[in-house]
């Protein structure tokens, strides 16, 4: 009887192997936690996900001059920019055809901002051509070019054509250069006329302002943290109200309140002209500039500096600072070289995300940062909203984002994602 | 941590400094919230305290911007969009969410830190970037819904908002639930099944109940993300679904008027409430678990 046992398969109840049946019940499993994830995943990958992916992609996009002048593009690839001619007869009979299509389905207005962005004129003197080649014939009104020469001294220019030629590519690196102030000309890439260079600055501007917004935090948020994971435990969580409760209220509450308080005539200018520290004349002026931004956002963001801060310093076991102290450190020894070392991880996982939290924010640099204190994501909503220019809004946005997730990437390898604690 | 009383002068001077700085930073975290209550009962239209008010004199308070704020069409319009979108958002998130948690937190799940990482990310990508990716996406899925569909263009907008309201929650919910389902004892569901439960039961009656308290505060964190959303509604929504935090935001770049201060304070009452119901269905949760409540 024991012989057959040994040497067959070891069989489950219903006499199929125990490894198959053990893998099958495993695959069942699987497929039940997936189809558990999926309506959300699903739901998560097609509204959110995806949209920016797309919108990532408009900054490489540029198939518009293609779409709109299809005929004109490969004629116009085949002339020579460097001989000093226009193009020939051929390439603007193109264009006609062309422009009379796109001004009937109203896309050259389109066609028109998009060059605008590289070369200020284009929009107006396409609008106004616009209007003649509306009532031409293609076939029977050929050949163009004089006709054109006389609608507007900008179809003989050969600076337009090199543009047009410059940007007809199906995929540009233009919005990404012009996102680090350069351009894409007809003569290569160069950088922007000085008076146009303010992106860089502004991503040096943004980074150095969330690094000193998260060097603030570290420095407010740590005594407070030391000290709620000291205390008893009854006096602890009183203060701890104290933490929470910034923490839970509307950050448009936040942004208001600090609006209230640093104006020229707010509460704290009040406070001090009636200690007498300030001149009622000359009132401080720290709202509308980087002060007031920096002020707001450090105290908008402390609370998720203080949190992870604090929940690594309630692990930390007091014995050791006792240890150190008893075999004869000073006070900053013992905290120096056996505390701290214990409290860096709580540094780290505040500091990464207080810095991903700063640098994309938006509300409040936008209400009390005035224009010397606003930051990259300000200039996005301007391009996405008001000038209208989306790829280069793309283009920053990429750019942005790419950082935040290098940063996201360090704080899921340090904390681990799973890991966040909120409240 | 209290001083030992063998502690020389310098330690004890440090020991008052540090509290006196704590007691600093703590002032610092609480006075923008302290100074907005009084202000929102100023008598006058101004953003500081008028010597009437410093002398607590009755005159100088009074519920004037509270009562526009009842009374102004819109801000009460703004107020009920945000009580009609953010529950509506956070029942899709909270939903959605715990099934996906519970999935999540099961023994084998393949590719597990690549759907982790996509389900939190709602949270990490910079909400401008969010904002403009949803402001393509929603306005393709507008028009479709209006045109091919011909729904309603009020009911529409209302669809989007909270669509793109509930991709924003659901971080949330995810980080909360998980977080509750590590302590949850898995014999359990299989003592029940064992009983000759079918797996609907088994959650409704063994699962649900022990894992409510994270249930529902993830569920507080997602009406909160919703309720005081501005980027994301300012790009999806129309002027229709103006929500409260959008109202607010007009309001302090353009005219500033300190009926806002009113609305603050009633925000902050609302977030104590909510406060309050998280500290406590902590505590439940800490104690349902046996762990000893801190």
């Amino acid at each position: 009887m024991s012989d057959t046992a040994d040497t067959g398969p070891v069989l489950a109840a219903d006499g199929t192997p125990l490894k198959r049946s053990l893998a099958k019940a495993l695959r069942v499993q699987k497929i039940r936690a997936l189809l558990l994830i999926a309506p959300l995943l699903i739901f998560v990958l097609i509204s959110f996900i995806v949209p920016i992916i797309s919108m990532l992609s408009r900054s490489v996009e540029n198939d518009i001059v293609q779409n709109t002048l299809p005929e004109t593009v490969p004629l116009l690839a085949a002339w020579d920019a460097s001989s000093g001619e226009l193009p020939g007869e051929d390439v603007y009979d193109a264009l006609a055809r062309d422009m009379v299509i796109a001004v009937n389905a109203k896309q050259h207005t389109k066609l028109a901002t998009r060059l605008n962005y590289e070369q200020t004129g284009i929009a107006s003197m396409f609008r106004k051509s616009g209007r003649t080649i509306k009532k031409w014939d293609p076939v029977a009104d050929a050949p163009f070019k004089e006709k054109f020469l006389e609608l507007h001294d900008g179809w003989g220019d050969i600076e337009t054509w090199k543009t047009i030629q410059t940007h007809s590519g199906a995929i540009t690196n233009g919005y990404f250069l012009n996102a680090i102030d350069m351009q894409k000309t007809p003569d290569g890439i160069q950088a922007q006329p000085e008076n146009k260079q303010i992106l860089i600055k502004l991503f040096i501007r943004t980074l150095i302002m969330s690094l000193v917004i998260m060097g603030s935090c570290i420095l407010l948020g740590y005594p407070v943290a030391w000290i709620l994971a000291n205390l008893p435990a009854a006096k602890a969580n009183l203060l701890m109200i104290l933490v929470l409760l910034p923490f839970w209220t509307s950050l448009l509450v936040r942004t208001s309140a600090w609006k209230v308080m640093l104006q020229q005539q707010g509460v704290i200018n009040d406070v001090l002209v009636w200690i007498g520290l300030v001149d009622d004349a000359n009132r401080l002026i720290i709202i509308n500039n980087q002060f007031g931004t920096i002020v707001a956002m450090t105290h908008i963001l402390l609370p998720f500096m203080i949190l992870p801060m604090y929940s690594v310093m309630q692990t930390i076991n007091p014995t050791y600072v006792r240890a150190a102290k008893s075999l004869g450190a000073t006070d900053w020894t013992s905290f120096w070289r056996v505390y701290f070392p214990q409290s860096i991880p709580g540094i780290g996982a505040g500091s990464i995300l207080v810095f991903i939290l700063a640098i994309g924010y938006y509300i409040t640099p936008e209400i009390v940062g005035g224009t010397k204190g606003v930051f990259i994501s300000n200039r996005i909503a301007y391009h996405i909203s008001s000038s209208l220019n989306w790829g280069l809004a793309a283009a920053l946005g990429t750019i942005l984002l790419v950082v935040v997730l290098i940063l996201y990437w360090a704080y899921d390898k340090i904390v681990g994602i799973d890991n966040v604690k909120l409240g | 941590m209290s001083l030992p009383i063998y502690a020389t002068f310098g330690q004890r001077v440090w020991y008052y400094t540090f509290r006196v700085i704590c007691a600093l930073i703590f002032i610092f975290l609480i006075t923008p919230i302290l100074v907005v209550l009084p202000l929102s009962f100023n008598a006058e239209d101004f953003f500081t305290f008028t010597p009437e008010m410093l002398r607590f004199d009755p005159e100088g308070y009074s519920l004037k911007h509270y009562r526009d704020f009842w009374n102004n069409n819109e801000w009460q319009r703004s107020f009920k969009n945000s009580l009609i979108i953010a529950p509506i958002a956070t029942v899709i998130s909270v939903s959605l969410g715990t099934l996906a948690a519970i999935g999540l937190s099961q023994s084998h799940v393949p590719f597990r830190r690549a759907i982790m990482a996509i389900l939190i990310s709602p949270m990490i990508v910079p909400l401008i970037i969010s904002a403009t990716g949803m402001f393509f996406f929603y306005s393709q899925v507008g028009n479709f819904l209006e045109g091919t569909l011909g729904m309603n263009k009020n009911f529409v907008g209302y669809v989007k908002v909270v669509l793109a309201h509930a991709v924003l929650g659901i971080p949330f919910v995810i980080i909360t639930v998980t977080a509750t389902l590590v302590g949850f004892d898995r014999s359990l569901t299989r003592a029940a099944a064992n009983m000759g439960a079918d797996p609907v039961t088994t959650f409704f009656k063994v699962q649900m109940p022990l894992i409510l308290p994270g249930v529902i505060s993830g569920g507080l964190f997602a009406f909160i993300t919703s309720f005081d959303e501005v980027v994301v509604v300012l790009f999806v929504g129309s002027a229709s679904q103006k929500t409260l935090p959008w109202q607010m935001f007009t309001g302090l770049r353009e005219q500033i008027s300190p009926t806002i201060l009113a609305v603050a304070t009633i925000l902050v009452v609302i977030s104590i409430c909510l406060l309050t119901t998280v500290e406590l269905l902590r505590r439940r949760s800490e104690r349902l678990r046996g762990i000893r409540p801190s």
